[in-house]
């Protein structure tokens, strides 16, 4: 292991996302802009420690999604995503 | 969409960690493995916020019980494991997340896997699959630092003797009880291969733990024949301050 492991999953973001989203996030599959993976959103990676959230991707470590609370609003940069396919 | 629980009951299940079970009036109810987001406000306003995975098998009664360990320089966890009452109140948003989640439709074999306080979700599993009779095989590989550090010692004790409930494997770290036949160390390919289900039985893993425990256990189950689409996990850390 060379680097420190400082990421959690998908899933910890999903509490702050359901102040954005009426659907569970952690269960919709997203496709990575970068590599074009599909996965869900439970398997991302990430990273907390910023002033915001990062969600990488897991299979190639690109940016999929930003997400900063600078009250009164909210940012969300989903760029890093070609799309999320939410269950109805 | 916060809620607001009242603490109607308080249990230490080892030196550092302590189960805190809430009323929660309007509870919705809850999946097996869901965590909620705890927030606590100070006087002057400062708001924390951080996610602990509820322990209390899904239920209708409105009671919820989360596992809390404290955290040498945690913000918000020597609060909840040491200070809180009975009676006081906390925020909660929840129940979150539906993919670190086991329902009582999946048949096929459980693989748990537990690095220390990552005990706690899979726990929900337990109890659910026990509560309901449920007949999917189960096993839990558990690992902890020593013996004094497991969680629901009793219960998972209890749970092991009846027949199918489920069978447990413990994986001591630092210090194992007397006579264990194995010395102190990390899971690696030799449990995996003797403490859990082999992948021909097509089991469903949930890994719960801290990052790099989840990490190594992945590349285990995987390098065992697992495929990575089986293998649901969930991770931990100090900055995210989760369990």
């Amino acid at each position: 292991m060379s680097e420190p492991m400082n990421y959690l999953d998908g899933n910890a973001a999903a509490g702050e996302l359901s102040t954005i989203f009426a659907m569970d996030v952690t269960t919709a599959e997203g496709q990575c802009a970068h590599c074009g993976a599909f996965k869900r959103f439970a398997e991302a990676q990430l990273y907390m420690q910023a002033p915001g959230v990062v969600a990488r991707c897991a299979v190639c470590e690109h940016v999929l999604l930003r997400l900063v609370n600078a009250r009164p609003h909210v940012f969300l940069d989903a760029r890093g995503m070609t799309y999320l396919r939410l269950d109805m | 969409m916060w809620r607001v629980g009242t603490v109607v009951a308080l249990h230490d299940e080892t030196m550092t960690a302590r189960t805190i079970a809430l009323e929660v009036p309007d509870w919705p109810g809850h999946v097996a493995g869901q965590h909620v987001d705890v927030r606590l406000t100070a006087p002057d306003g400062y708001s924390a916020v951080r996610s602990y995975s509820i322990a209390s098998a899904p239920n209708s009664d409105g009671r919820v019980e989360l596992t809390v360990e404290r955290l040498p320089n945690g913000e918000v966890s020597p609060y909840l494991a040491q200070e809180l009452a009975v009676g006081d109140r906390l925020e909660l948003r929840g129940p979150i997340g539906g993919w670190f989640v086991w329902r009582t439709q999946q048949t096929e074999p459980i693989q748990l896997i537990a690095g220390g306080s990552g005990i706690v979700p899979l726990m929900a599993m337990i109890r659910w699959r026990a509560a309901t009779a449920g007949c999917a095989p189960c096993r839990l590989l558990y690992s902890v630092r020593e013996p004094r550090a497991v969680f629901y010692r009793g219960e998972l004790q209890a749970l092991s003797d009846r027949s199918n409930a489920v069978s447990i494997t413990y994986a001591y770290t630092r210090a194992t009880p007397k006579d264990w036949p194995r010395p102190p160390g990390r899971i690696d390919a030799t449990l995996i291969a003797t403490g859990t289900w082999p992948s021909n039985l097509g089991p469903t893993s949930y890994v719960c733990g801290p990052t790099s425990f989840v990490e190594n256990a992945t590349e285990l189950l995987i390098a065992a024949g697992h495929g990575r689409e089986s293998i649901r996990t969930e991770r931990f850390g100090a900055i995210g301050e989760r369990k």
